[in-house]
């Protein structure tokens, strides 16, 4: 018996030891030596072809106030980088630099232009570095930065409130109608839920991975969103089943979570959008995102139809999905850089799909206790789904331009 | 959402507000409102402009420039002297009594800086950019002893009257790296005139620098009817010396090799003239000689702030093609000779530049510091 490799013990049956430990340093010796080699007597300098450094230049950040133009880059080539002058609009401008000197790969330097821009025109920044290498910035629109204030917080928070707050509110309010429904509507709004939950993972995934190539390479934009998207699905699950999987209140909160950590995500959009000159941002727009997002209100409600909640866990609820929208739009219009952005929206995804995961498995359990998966293939859950995905589809063809 | 906040980013979805509107229709910089301090050899720009609605920063035009000091030691030339520093090479004479002028010239790779902090990998005839300034009187006859120290295959066309064999093209003085080739023509015809690499491929050979001046003086025995203007044409001459006569070579830096040049200058370094004004004596008469090289733009041009000029086209006449002008253009190789004064001037600072504006921003842009007396 002893033959069959199933019966190995995996590990060494020897106890550990601290002599054990002593061996680590025979790998670390030998890393130290060749890294000391390598750097002493340069063997590689074969390959050095006389070819220029790679040189990489990520604009993070862009501030435009009465002082003129401020730029946050953070360096990314093979070798510290040197910017050597700045232009804008294809004319070079005096600029000061803040550390001054090298860029180190990865790390960032704020630029100042006091360049006299124009209020709702476009504007090109060109960086030349020392190898006259040169990289763009385009400000598509330059309004000025928002600045914190009493006035401009409130103005977002109620931004956020619309697009974020009352449509999950109203969403919720039509909880009492949907209490009487019967088990095929109860399996059809389950389906919806999980349907228009397809729809914001898919877009949530995609916004995050635009950002994440808008990031500097060395933050390996689209590695960093899916394994940040993983790991949240994994822990949001780990969490939610410490004791079973989740149903009733507890399902809606998880739902709540994922569709406010989503808002979060498009609050730093919009944010983000108002610090680069989102003046265009009309009635019609706002007015959309409510509709769009009326259904969120829809799907936090489903579990909840044959539990007895209070108003304060609406309350709860309406506030952990929508009120993130407003932080988001808050924490946007003061410009973060796009890699923090797509780790937000990475986040959401991954407990979007986790909440995926936990009301289908509610759908394939909703007439006995065994789960059965095949309840999703029953007609009204199809339709449900089918339903909940043409609804957000639909509605967000409203705010796409 | 994105999608959405990226089209309110696009210049025409912008809805923007009466109000803003108005700010937003503030002027914006012109190179006519930077006024110049100088301090030492170093000029720093200030701004003119001031309005109550115009935002303060506004006002800053003459941030418009770029940054730091070229350190034009190890570059081994330097802008200012490179206006007055022609190269007269070595003459001996002929059997026939005529005289021989000899020049000697070697290209050579060099990374030389463009504008402050902003190396480029040149090719250069005798390690500058642009080339030594040549200059011979008519008649003479002329030895060009050129060798290539480069990596590339190189050569010295020259416009001027020579046979196809001294022409510097493949085949007749394209020589390879380690070689040596002599040119050898007569002086002919008087003007200002240019010479370049005419290696293939051209665009490559010359934008990397492999250019240069070389003006050939009117002989006054030869041009009776002209004589007196022949004499202050003549380099060394008394009626000359009155004269102050500069090389300028418009020229521009391709840093990227995109076919688009990132740095304009008159002789090579990025607002090297802003930076130092070139001392100009009142009541003496200023000639310029003027080539045009820039690669990639069809045309160049030559703007004079506050002053007319006489232009003779390519040099080749003693009397203006163009008189009472204050801008000429010039298309790649074209030439020609700038004579005005400040004579009936204020001193003061008066700029000049290539009157694209684009060419102006990018660097191609100086001032003439007109004084009383050069000290």
């Amino acid at each position: 018996m002893n033959e069959n490799p199933r019966n190995f013990r995996p590990v060494s049956t020897v106890a550990p030891t601290p002599r054990h430990l002593l061996w680590l340093v025979l790998p670390l010796i030998v890393l130290i030596a060749a890294v000391l080699w390598l750097l002493q007597s340069d063997p590689l300098r074969g390959f050095n072809n006389g070819a220029p450094p790679v040189e990489n230049l990520t604009i993070e950040r862009t501030v435009l106030d009465e002082n003129g133009l401020r730029l946050k880059v953070r360096g990314g080539g093979s070798e510290p980088m040197t910017i050597a002058q700045v232009q804008v609009d294809a004319a070079y401008w005096q600029f000061t630099q803040e550390p001054a000197g090298t860029i180190p790969r990865g790390d960032t330097a704020w630029v100042a232009i006091p360049f006299p821009w124009v209020l709702g025109e476009a504007h090109k920044v060109t960086f030349v570095t020392n190898t006259g290498a040169t990289f763009d910035h385009e400000i598509p629109v330059a309004v000025p930065t928002p600045k914190v204030s009493g006035n401009a917080l409130v103005s977002q928070a109620l931004l956020g409130a619309f697009v974020g707050i009352l449509p999950v509110a109203i969403g919720l309010l039509c909880y009492p109608a949907l209490r009487g429904a019967g088990r095929n509507t109860m399996t059809f709004l389950l389906a919806m839920t999980v349907g228009l939950l397809a729809f914001l993972f898919v877009d949530t995934i995609q916004e995050a991975l635009e950002f994440a190539t808008a990031s500097a390479a060395i933050f390996q934009g689209s590695v960093m969103v899916i394994l940040t998207a993983v790991a949240s699905f994994l822990m949001l699950v780990a969490i939610g089943r410490r004791q079973g999987s989740p149903t009733g209140l507890a399902l809606a909160a998880y739902i709540a979570l994922g569709i406010g950590l989503h808002n979060f995500g498009e609050g730093l959009a919009i944010g983000a959008a108002f610090a680069a000159g989102a003046a265009g941002l009309g009635t019609f727009l706002v007015l959309g995102f409510t509709l769009h997002n009326i259904t969120e209100g829809i799907g936090i409600a489903a579990p909840l139809l044959k539990v007895r909640p209070k108003l304060v866990h609406f309350l709860g609820l309406t506030l952990l999905a929508g009120g993130p929208a407003v932080f988001g739009i808050w924490l946007g219009s003061l410009a973060v850089a796009p890699q923090w952005t797509a780790i937000a929206l990475a986040i959401g995804a991954g407990a979007i799909a986790q909440v995926i995961l936990e009301v289908t498995g509610l759908l394939a359990r909703s007439d006995s206790d065994r789960a059965s998966y095949t309840q999703v293939l029953t007609p009204a859950a199809l339709s449900g789904i089918a339903a909940g995905l043409a609804f957000m589809y639909a509605t967000a063809m409203l705010v796409k331009i | 959402m994105l999608r959405w906040a990226q089209a309110a980013l696009s210049r025409r979805s912008l809805l923007l507000g009466g109000g803003a509107a108005t700010i937003g229709a503030t002027a914006i910089c012109s190179t006519n409102t930077v006024a110049q301090e100088n301090h030492g050899n170093h000029a720093t720009a200030a701004g003119a402009q001031s309005s109550a609605a115009v935002p303060s920063h506004q006002s800053g035009h003459g941030a418009m420039i770029t940054v730091g000091t070229v350190d034009n030691e190890r570059n081994g030339f330097h802008p200012t002297k490179m206006l007055t520093d022609w190269y007269t090479g070595t003459v001996t004479d002929l059997p026939d009594g005529r005289k021989l002028r000899t020049f000697e010239i070697t290209a050579e790779d060099k990374e030389i800086e463009i504008a402050p902090g902003v190396m480029f990998p040149a090719w250069t005839y005798n390690g500058r950019v642009p080339g030594p300034a040549l200059r011979a009187t008519e008649g003479e006859r002329l030895k060009i002893v050129f060798r290539n120290n480069g990596s590339h295959p190189h050569s010295m066309h020259f416009h001027g009257i020579h046979s196809a064999r001294m022409d510097g093209v493949p085949g007749a003085g394209v020589i390879a790296p380690g070689d040596e080739f002599v040119y050898e023509f007569d002086a002919r015809p008087f003007g200002c005139h240019l010479y370049h690499c005419h290696a293939l491929p051209l665009a490559r050979h010359i934008h990397k620098g492999m250019y240069g001046i070389f003006v050939i003086d009117p002989d006054p025995a030869r041009h009776p009817e002209n004589a007196e203007m022949a004499k202050s044409r003549l380099l060394g001459s008394p009626e000359n010396v009155e004269w102050q006569e500069m090389a300028m070579v418009m020229n521009a830096f391709d840093t990227t090799f995109d076919g688009e040049n990132e740095f304009y200058a008159c002789n090579t370094i990025a607002h090297c003239y802003t930076k130092e004004p070139i001392k100009v004596e009142k009541g003496r008469p200023v000639r310029i000689y003027l080539v045009n090289i820039t690669e990639f733009d069809p045309i160049n041009s030559f703007h004079l702030h506050g002053n007319f000029f006489d232009y003779f086209d390519q040099g080749t006449t003693l009397t203006p093609t163009l008189r009472t002008v204050d801008l000429i253009m010039q298309c790649q190789a074209q030439r020609g000779i700038l004579e005005f004064t400040y004579r009936e001037h204020e001193v003061g600072l008066y700029m000049f530049h290539a009157h694209q504006s684009e060419f102006a921003e990018l660097g191609w842009m100086g001032m003439f510091d007109v004084v009383e007396t050069l000290s």
